[in-house]
């Protein structure tokens, strides 16, 4: 059946996830999380940390372009994406975050700027795999209620 | 537990708490607390706000501070526990933490994706209940009741200064318990609550006139005053009335000095008793190993397990579990503990024994120096101290015996039943050093006791890295460090652990432990109590939660007849065998260090020789299971502390007990050491 297959891609999207460790086991704790009455919990959460990670990572480039740059800045934000990354399992994203966050922690901000660089791509990259793996869980869910 | 009666008589101007529901209360509790999360991400707030309502607690979130305080300011009474995140934009967590301390005092939790010791330290001194890295487990949420049980236990016995001391002081300790173990004490802390709850109640009604009084907040300011006055004072000569006079603050009364006194002395005591623990807990582990060899297998895992927790040193780990092992475990190395416990019994050789266990598992040469010395002089106190930790965990480990004369035999002999204090302290520290001894065993159960014992974390701290010193005695620290606090309470026999030298004389004695549980075997004297231990740690495998040592050590009483009974299990004990005893011994102390606090209970179960011997062996296995999984002893403390075991039925407990444990040695793997070896 159609969906029996779309149900395979998506665990199987789902185990490469982890295979990969673009996720650890944060993300199975609000799967477990999730019930009757919210089945769309984890893709809420998602949503709103693409929302606010997308916005967090924009501040943080053009901080880093202005002159001088205001490490303090950075450093809250990336603070506020460690906490938003590590509580959704977003385990790449959260390790680029730690190494940058040392980085500019030591005072060297032409490594931060390749930190940040580094955490741009794995963010990026984690939205790109993420944002489908949801839609087919969307669309399939969709599709079973019919 | 009766929130509402708590709550009742806490705030006078308390509302129907949802808990005022009386004895549904008991059985939904805590679900429906309610909650107020703070924090400035919406994934995390989200993410939060699920979790906590999986928890079946009622949540309320909020992204911003203000709204968090305006919230709390317009409803007082709508809100049990407060969560909050410690970076915020419009303010900052702790400052917020100090608005709602002062004005609300509720119980607050901070959160923080960082986990730097310093940013924990300033959520610690400004009053926090707790501290949550991020990403938050849904487990540290389903905890955070606790905070709120607690902190309104202590109001209330601000309510009731005229109250037992005793009360408050085990009130107190159990929180205290409940803090460091919180996870795993969930459910002594409530069965304690419960006690307690009931006692408020009968409180309430008797005091009805100090109930009403109202709640004083210890606002930050208020506080300082109190700091003040007390250092001006001097923290020995600072009695609540001169501290209230120096004070002069209207309104405050005798009472709530004198509540708010013994709280801030318990914390002071906690500070330092936690570095205590963590050298006593290396102490003990180290002087666990060579009396257990048996234990080896256990050994070996909670000698991994400790060394892994840091608190043990690699090195000691090994020796330990050569030492305890001599065979199983690991016999790199410590073999030759395994055979100079056995030689405790001579006594001849417990120094060299000790001094080899003890540079072995001990980094702290002053414990080796101890042990020869025999840490009655120091150690009386210490020992005193620890056997209240372990009289307190098991008054059989702990013969806190009076510190004097015994000191001397200590050393070789804890075994001298004759020497009380000797053997409570060497009983202690073989507590802590059978249970380090038993290395594999009591690793796991001087860990537990540790960490059960000292309500600071020290089954944390196990970090007994060097502090090997006292097998017995590191676990005892947790112990030890408990009992320091409750020194004062503990009739004589605990002597603050806390205090480093005593520390030392632990760790000396736990090396001395080591020899002493041979010797107590031995000689019979020692080994007996430490056989208890064995096998009364072993009796309970897990039930000794070291959460409630720190509660043992308020039953002071108990530890009091637990060393009577110590010492009876140490001459039990001792007669039968080394290995036997040691077993016991070390099961016992950890389990009496652990249980000292649950002794009461478990007391009985050292009646049953046989059951401790059957004991032992679990609780071998069970104690290395514990001490990893929570460093704490469980090794049922109850086993070794029988306070209500007369001494005769102690003795007569341990000596069957030394007998079945002898034959449970075998299990262990004691094959290697035959009886012959120990001197009796």
């Amino acid at each position: 059946m159609e969906s029996k297959h779309v149900h395979q891609k998506i665990a199987a999207m789902r185990q490469s996830f982890f295979d990969e460790e673009v996720l650890d086991e944060k993300f199975s704790q609000l799967e477990q999380l999730e019930g009757k009455d919210n089945p769309n919990f984890v893709e809420e959460v998602f949503t709103m940390y693409f929302r606010d990670s997308t916005a967090f990572l924009e501040t943080i480039e053009q901080a880093m372009k202005t002159i001088p740059i205001d490490s303090i800045k950075v450093d809250n934000i990336l603070h506020q994406l460690k906490g938003s990354s590590a509580s959704v399992g977003a385990n790449k994203v959260l390790k680029e975050v730690n190494k940058t966050r040392q980085v500019l922690g030591k005072g060297n901000l032409e490594g931060t700027k390749a930190g940040i660089l580094e955490l741009r791509k794995e963010y990026d990259s984690f939205k790109a795999k993420l944002e489908p793996y949801f839609q087919l869980k969307q669309a399939n869910s969709v599709a079973q209620e019919k | 537990m009766n929130v509402s009666s708590v709550k009742g008589s806490m705030s006078i101007s308390s509302s129907t708490s949802t808990w005022k529901a009386g004895d549904t209360i008991s059985d939904q509790f805590p679900a429906g607390l309610r909650v107020l999360v703070v924090d400035d991400d919406p994934t995390c707030l989200m993410i939060l706000e699920k979790m906590l309502t999986a928890c079946l607690y009622k949540v309320t979130k909020c992204n911003r501070a203000e709204t968090a305080l305006s919230k709390l300011r317009e409803n007082k009474n709508g809100y049990d526990i407060v969560l909050s995140d410690v970076h915020m934009p419009d303010m900052d967590g702790f400052k917020l933490l100090e608005h709602i301390g002062l004005e609300m005092d509720l119980p607050v939790i901070m959160m923080s994706a960082d986990d730097g010791k310093q940013v924990v330290m300033k959520g610690v001194t400004h009053g926090a209940c707790d501290y949550l890295i991020k990403p938050v487990r849904i487990e540290a949420l389903k905890n955070i009741w606790q905070h709120v049980v607690r902190k309104r236990k202590n109001e209330w016995k601000e309510f009731e200064q005229s109250g037992s001391v005793e009360e408050g002081d085990r009130q107190p300790k159990q929180s205290d318990d409940a803090d460091y173990s919180s996870s795993a004490n969930e459910g002594n802390w409530k069965g304690s609550k419960r006690r307690k709850d009931e006692e408020e109640e009968t409180d309430e009604r008797d005091d009805t006139s100090t109930l009403k009084k109202p709640r004083v907040v210890w606002s930050v300011e208020l506080h300082q005053q109190f700091v003040a006055a007390v250092n001006q004072l001097g923290i020995d000569k600072a009695v609540p009335k001169k501290i209230l006079e120096l004070m002069n603050v209207p309104g405050l009364t005798r009472e709530n000095v004198a509540s708010h006194l013994q709280k801030y002395r318990l914390y002071l005591r906690r500070l330092s008793g936690v570095s205590q623990h963590q050298s006593n807990l290396s102490t003990i582990i180290s002087a666990q190993d060579p009396t257990f060899g048996s234990l080896s297998s256990l050994s070996g895992l909670d000698l991994q397990t400790l060394a892994a927790t840091g608190q043990l040193p690699a090195q000691s780990l090994a020796r330990l579990q050569a030492a305890g092992l001599g065979r199983a475990t690991a016999k790199s190395g410590i073999p030759i503990t395994l055979v100079d416990q056995r030689n405790i019994f001579s006594f001849e050789n417990p120094k060299l024994r000790f001094g080899e266990g003890q540079q072995q598992h001990m980094t702290n040469k002053q414990q080796v120096n101890l042990l020869h010395g025999i840490p009655t002089t120091m150690e009386a106190k210490q020992l005193v101290s620890l056997r209240h930790a372990a009289q307190s965990v098991g008054n059989m480990n702990m013969q806190v015996p009076p510190p004097g004369p015994q000191s001397s035999q200590n050393n070789p002999l804890l075994m001298q039943m004759g020497q009380q204090q000797q053997q409570q302290q060497s009983r202690g520290q073989i507590l802590v050093d059978s249970t380090i001894n038993h290395a594999p065993r009591l690793s796991s159960m001087g860990q537990p006791i540790l960490s059960n014992g000292m309500a600071t974390n020290v089954s944390s701290r196990n970090g007994i890295p060097e502090n090997i010193r006292a097998p017995g005695y590191s676990q005892t620290p947790s112990m030890l460090n408990f009992p320091m606090n409750h020194a004062s309470e503990l009739p004589g026999n605990c002597f603050p652990l806390g205090s480093t030298p005593g520390v030392s004389n632990l760790t000396s004695k736990g090396a001395f432990q080591e020899d002493v549980n041979s010797e107590i075997k031995g000689s019979g004297g020692f080994m007996p109590s430490y056989d208890v231990f064995n096998d009364l740690n072993q009796h309970k495998p897990q039930s000794w939660e070291l959460q409630n040592v720190g509660i043992a050590f308020d039953s002071s009483q108990h530890s009091n007849s637990l060393q009577g009974n110590l010492d009876l299990t140490q001459s039990a004990l001792g007669q039968q065998g080394f290995s036997s005893g040691q077993m016991n011994g070390h099961n016992r102390s950890a389990a009496v260090a652990s249980k000292a606090v649950f002794s009461t209970g478990d007391v009985k179960e050292l009646r049953s020789a046989q059951n401790v011997n059957q004991h032992l062996n679990n609780l071998l296995v069970d104690n290395t299971i514990r001490v990893k999984s929570e460093r704490v002893c469980d090794t049922s403390p109850a086993n070794i502390f029988p306070d209500h075991f007369g001494q005769d039925d102690l003795m007569s407990a341990l000596l069957k007990q030394q007998e079945s444990v002898a034959s449970s040695e075998n299990e262990f793997d004691f094959d290697g050491y035959s009886m012959n070896n120990i001197p009796v």
